[in-house]
């Protein structure tokens, strides 16, 4: 999966008012990989997410999406980058005035101008995708937790970015729903090149999407270690890594951890 | 008399020959005996004052995390004051216990709790208030903007929002309007009647019910009842918004919140509150007619003073000002609700200061208006 990077982090230091979440962080994600953050909560994950996607603006450091610094981006250039990424966030934040199908079909309203059927037909495949069909006339609160998080995740892509940035995909997902998400993922991003960061903590959909992980730190406040899962598991000199990626109970002596 | 219970805590502490203080700990040390003898014991080795403690618990039948944290705040208080801590007698399910709950002892690089001075809290509470002043003004900048923009291309006006947002803080709004409005003026013109009568002007409350009406209350009892019931309600739901992370959503498909969520809420205010100033103003003046009526004197008498004291331009400065407030009271409401923090706490917080708030603004601007309209004579 070597490719150039298509979002490049470069010394990034985050805070919330006095406490560092994390610092001086840098790595690149390659074009059309699947990128997994992961970390102990309050390791910064979901900061970290927010910063990539512009919604913080960092302490210190960029985050260059395609060349363009999304944090100081304005107006035209911000939308240009934006218009590109789509995002599922952990809650799924479906606008809740609206049914799925008005959920999905918003941004193809907002940024294209394509004809009223034309739109309503591309929103449809997209729920298809997350198996919602006949779920286009609900609203938000109407279904369930995992359900809601499959049509944000139908949201996200109704522009087709070539970015999806997802916070959590499979938390509350049942194992097969879980399981038919990744191979969605895998789908998109073996054939159409869409490049996946996903933050998540499920070892078995780590092990079957992730082609690069990097695992933030609360203690280090920064990368506890980055590499594919596999070496991961089995070359990490990090007992923490290790025990991570063999799901085991930590080894006595690292219990301070 | 009884003995102490088998099952509860005990606690007995005696010098030791060679100085310090032997506590014995006995019994049940569970979440409800331990607080029995946390006091006792804590009071016993206040500041380190027995010199070096040791703790017997060789009679300890049952120890749960309350025990094992009585023991932890002994060792930890001997510890601050530089004094000894021998622990012995516990059993060793017991001891695995207080291993479990005691913290890592080298927590790395954790900073000092930090107590604030009050020059320290006032700078901050300074500085916070500029941050806010900064966050409202930046938000009006865009606002104006984005108001601009939409006034030039209609088409990018949400409508379908905005005629929902007029049609409930517009039409739900009317009865109330109407209710307050009529028991104002009832009200108003009512006590101002019975003093003016002494002086056998009451015949002029009808002047007065008109012109404070058209010119003060009207527009201003509107603004009130509009932030009360919706711009409480616009900063409740998009403070919902925001605690549901719909707002990131939406700045990151790059849809400005401004333009998509505020900017119709505004211009229904706008649309909607001279609708409700006047309906007030009706409704006050019924009010007045009823009492007035029942004073003896016929209603066109009621009629030909009010429309003779207030003229087209008191009723017309009182819409332009409802115009004005009507934009502060929406945007302030969006303001709040966009500037929720996280949780359900929060979005409470925001409705009340949306009031709060709004109540201000339109007080302040109720003062730079009476000013505006002395200097222009009207």
């Amino acid at each position: 999966m070597a490719g150039e990077p298509i979002i490049r982090v470069e010394h990034l230091t985050a805070k919330y008012g006095e406490r560092t979440i994390f610092d001086d962080v840098s790595f690149d994600v390659k074009r059309g990989e699947v990128f997994v953050i992961l970390g102990g909560s309050g390791s910064g994950k979901s900061t970290m997410l927010k910063h990539m996607i512009g919604l913080y603006r960092p302490a210190a450091g960029h985050v260059w999406i395609e060349g363009e610094d999304i944090a100081s981006a304005e107006g035209e250039a911000r939308r240009r980058i934006l218009r590109r990424i789509g995002v599922m966030y952990q809650s799924g934040a479906l606008f809740g005035s609206m049914t799925l199908l008005q959920n999905v079909k918003l941004p193809l309203e907002e940024f294209t101008d394509l004809p009223a059927d034309a739109r309503d037909c591309i929103a449809r495949t997209k729920l298809h995708l997350v198996q919602l069909d006949g779920f286009e006339d609900f609203f938000p609160a109407e279904i369930s937790g995992g359900m809601k998080k499959r049509a944000a995740i139908a949201r996200a892509m109704a522009l087709d970015p070539e970015l999806l940035f997802l916070d959590e995909p499979s938390a509350g997902l049942d194992p097969i729903t879980s399981a038919e998400l990744d191979s969605t993922i895998l789908r998109l991003a073996r054939t159409l090149g869409v490049t996946f960061v996903v933050v998540t903590h499920e070892l078995a959909s780590i092990y079957a999407i992730a082609d690069r992980v990097i695992m933030l730190d609360q203690r280090k406040r920064g990368i506890l270690a980055m590499g594919s899962p596999e070496e991961l598991r089995d070359h990490s000199e990090d007992p923490f890594v290790r025990s991570f990626f063999r799901r085991e109970a930590l080894p006595e002596e690292v219990r301070s951890w | 008399m009884p003995g102490p219970e088998p099952h509860a805590a005990r606690l007995e502490g005696h010098r030791d020959p060679r100085g310090g203080l032997v506590l014995q700990l006995a019994g049940r040390l569970d979440t409800a005996s331990t607080g029995a003898v946390w006091r006792e014991a804590m009071q016993l080795t206040r500041g380190g004052s027995a010199g070096d403690l040791f703790v017997d618990a060789s009679g300890v039948e049952y120890c749960d995390g309350a025990g094992a944290s009585l023991i932890l705040a002994l060792r930890r208080n001997q510890e601050a004051a530089g004094r000894g801590f021998t622990l012995r007698g516990l059993r060793p399910e017991y001891r695995q216990l207080l291993d479990m709950i005691a913290p890592a002892e080298h927590a790395p690089d954790e900073v000092p709790p930090h107590r604030e001075g009050f020059l320290e809290a006032l700078g901050r509470a300074a500085l916070q208030l500029l941050a806010d002043q900064r966050a409202f003004l930046a938000f009006v900048g865009e606002l104006c903007v984005c108001l601009a923009v939409g006034l030039r291309h209609p088409r990018q006006i949400r409508f379908q929002d905005f005629l929902l947002v007029a049609e409930r803080a517009g039409i739900g709004a009317l009865p109330i309007i109407a209710i307050v409005g009529f028991l104002l003026g009832l009200i108003l013109l009512f006590q101002s009647a019975v003093p003016m009568q002494r002086f056998g002007a009451d015949i002029y409350a009808a002047d007065l019910l008109g012109i404070a009406m058209f010119r003060e209350l009207g527009p201003l009892m509107a603004a009130i009842l509009l932030t009360a019931r919706s711009g409480s309600a616009f900063a409740a739901e998009l403070g919902t918004m925001k605690v549901n992370e719909e707002i990131d959503a939406l700045s990151t498909m790059g849809l400005e919140p401004v333009r998509f969520l505020v900017v119709p809420r505004v211009l229904a205010a706008v649309l909607v509150v001279p609708v409700l100033t006047m309906v007030m103003n009706l409704a006050g003046l019924v009010g007045g007619a009823v009492v007035f009526t029942s004073f003896g004197y016929p209603l066109v008498t009621y009629v030909s003073r009010v429309l003779d004291a207030a003229s087209a331009g008191d009723l017309l400065g009182g819409l332009v000002k409802s115009l004005f407030l009507g934009v502060i009271v929406a945007a302030v409401g969006c303001l709040r609700g966009i500037q929720t923090g996280q949780g359900a706490g929060a979005v409470g917080q925001s409705a009340t200061s949306s009031v709060v708030s709004g109540i201000i603004l339109i007080a302040i601007a109720e003062g730079v208006f009476a000013v505006i309209f002395y200097v222009l004579g009207w």
